[in-house]
């Protein structure tokens, strides 16, 4: 694992990725202390609307007059932690679903697979969109269960398809000589040699999840308002769009580096893990 | 092959009746029907609605309902838009032409640049320009699509001028203009939503004609074809490209989910009428009909990518013929 620690931070993007993600997670936890203003107090109504960017309001003022600079820097907050939540729940799901289809094959195997075969089938921004436009304002912790809840087909697949191969590995087949039971089989000798593959997918899961939750917010069905979403403050700029291109800008900036973040880590783990990928 | 076409046709039609069925339950079983927002108007007495719920089964348990639509769906029937008092199978076909339109022009735009810029990048891998190529590609496909859209729009339509800011065709302009000014017109609003999809499109066929073709680059009949005396240039476009190029056109057929979610968000951008902006606004208005349908034609089209994803490599490449 060392070694595969430093054939990661050897490559120039990885170093670059991981500045670009720990960045982000120092702003996120930072917000109150650097936000000049606070995010949702609309400053001044009668003068202080669409300002452009200056020394008080660097990345300038929106419709309600609110500091677009403090309301990007808190935006950090709900992205990741709605991403970082949500991909943990889905991979824990996926994990478990891999190695029970993995392992017990057969109908169950079947079963679930075809299950996922049709979930997959169904655009993702699609199927988000009908949870969420019915159900009306799930709030920030609802959103997290649903997206966690839609998005472990992907990884349960990768997981079981590593049971499959891992399966038929002597050490397995030992294992099963001794005596070891199906289910500490499962978790003291699959478990670990799954958790690599895991945590790639899991990384560039939370860069994917970004922007899925900014597209939702984006189409109003999100993180609502007044609560700062990079994605609802892209919508929110688009309607002024001609008179104040700072809003719709800012946010996304921050969300393209946020998520080339998380895709150099994720690809630059790949790569060290296996180095034939390349 | 006849055999491979069956047993996958089969499991695509059981994969769609899944699809069908899931979100019959999620629109049922969320709160609210077609007719909830119509209640609201105080001009519409309470009787009314309940008779219209009465008239359209609305107030049947839900496993009847259920019943009932998988015996239309088998029909072919997909139900009556409430939104537009018409057939859900009209609405949806009226949209489908600026869908395609849209996704056709995208998928040139990304196959032709995604081609071009993995090529770019495997004639030189670890030059500078590999390098900021892949820069590049990765940036984009880390990028919101609809943030991309917005900016494209801000700089092309807002800023400059150069192109319409949305829509299909100029509302007031259209019916006056000559047959060739019409078609300008339409390509013209079609350039920046087909950009769009199209960029990040691009980008995700770059990544993977790159490794594709590293891979080619090593074998064998590369080495025998300089062994022949060909130039370098000649082996790499003639011989490597070529081959690399194959399992890229696979591509082509796994390409249809991006392309709908890209759909979805694109048409919101440019208020473009097609089936993506459909689907936002008939699941705001619990259409069930429209949003049934459309997530059943989505599969089969995601489904029937993947038949032909796999086809296509099994004619591509014959040593895959055999396996099951």
């Amino acid at each position: 694992m060392r070694t595969v620690l430093g054939r990661a931070l050897a490559q120039r993007r990885v170093r670059l990725g991981l500045a670009l993600v720990c960045t982000l997670c120092l702003v996120a936890l930072l917000a109150p202390l650097i936000a000049p203003y606070d995010p949702v107090t609309q400053l001044d109504l009668a003068e202080g609307q669409l300002l452009g960017p200056s020394a008080a309001h660097p990345f300038g003022t929106d419709f309600f007059s609110r500091d677009l600079l403090s309301r990007v820097l808190y935006g950090a907050r709900i992205s990741l932690s709605v991403a970082v939540l949500s991909v943990v729940l889905s991979v824990t799901i996926g994990t478990l679903v891999g190695l029970a289809a993995g392992l017990a094959g057969g109908l169950l195997d079947n079963v679930l697979m075809r299950g996922v075969d049709a979930a997959l089938a169904v655009p993702r921004v699609f199927l988000l969109l009908v949870v969420l436009a019915l159900w009306d304002n799930v709030g920030v912790g609802g959103l997290i269960l649903i997206l966690g809840l839609t998005s472990w087909f992907d990884a349960s697949r990768i997981v079981r398809g590593e049971v499959l191969s891992l399966k038929e590995r002597d050490f397995v087949a030992a294992a099963r000589v001794l005596g070891v039971g199906g289910r500490r089989i499962a978790l003291r000798h699959l478990l670990p040699n799954v958790a690599a593959p895991v945590i790639v997918t899991a990384t560039l899961g939370v860069g994917q999840m970004v922007l899925v939750e900014a597209a939702l917010s984006y189409l109003q069905v999100g993180v609502r308002p007044p609560t700062p979403s990079w994605g609802s403050i892209i919508f929110e700029g688009q309607q002024v769009l001609s008179s104040a291109w700072w809003i719709a800008t800012f946010p996304g900036i921050a969300l393209v580096l946020t998520v080339v973040g998380f895709s150099l880590l994720g690809d630059g783990m790949r790569n060290a893990l296996d180095p034939r990928s390349r | 092959m006849a055999r491979f076409i069956t047993v996958r046709l089969a499991h695509a039609a059981g994969i769609v009746l899944l699809v069908a069925t899931l979100t019959f339950f999620l629109l049922h079983l969320a709160p609210g029907d077609p007719l909830t927002g119509v209640g609201e108007y105080s001009f519409i007495p309470p009787e009314i609605v309940e008779q219209q719920r009465r008239n359209f089964g609305l107030d049947q348990p839900v496993y009847v309902q259920y019943a009932r639509y998988l015996a239309n769906l088998g029909r072919g029937e997909f139900g009556y838009s409430f939104r537009e008092h018409r057939p859900a199978a009209q609405v949806i076909l009226d949209r489908i032409p600026n869908t395609l339109a849209l996704a056709g022009a995208a998928l040139v735009i990304a196959f032709a640049l995604g081609v071009l810029i993995g090529a770019l990048q495997a004639a030189r891998p670890g030059s500078r320009l590999d390098d900021a190529l892949s820069m590049a590609t990765l940036t984009l496909y880390s990028m919101p699509v609809f943030w991309l859209g917005v900016m494209l729009l801000l700089l092309f339509g807002v800023n400059l001028g150069w192109l319409p800011v949305g829509g299909v065709v100029d509302q007031a302009a259209y019916p006056y203009l000559s047959p060739l000014g019409r078609l300008g017109d339409r390509l013209s609003h079609l350039l920046l939503p087909a950009l769009t999809l199209g960029l990040v499109g691009a980008a995700v066929v770059a990544r993977y004609q790159r490794a594709e073709l590293l891979d080619v680059i090593h074998q064998d009949f590369v080495r025998t074809a300089r062994a022949k005396g060909l130039s370098r240039a000649s082996v790499f476009w003639r011989h490597a490209v070529r081959n690399a190029l194959m399992p890229v056109v696979t591509l082509f057929g796994l390409f249809f989910p991006l392309l709908l979610s890209g759909a979805v968000l694109v048409e919101t951008v440019f208020a473009w009428p097609g089936i993506g902006r459909l689907a936002v606004d008939s699941i705001r208005a619990r259409d069930y009909a429209v949003v049934t349908a459309l997530a059943v034609i989505a599969a089969v089209m995601v489904v029937l990518g993947n038949l032909i994803a796999d086809l296509l490599y099994r004619v591509v490449d014959p040593r895959t013929r055999n396996a099951a």
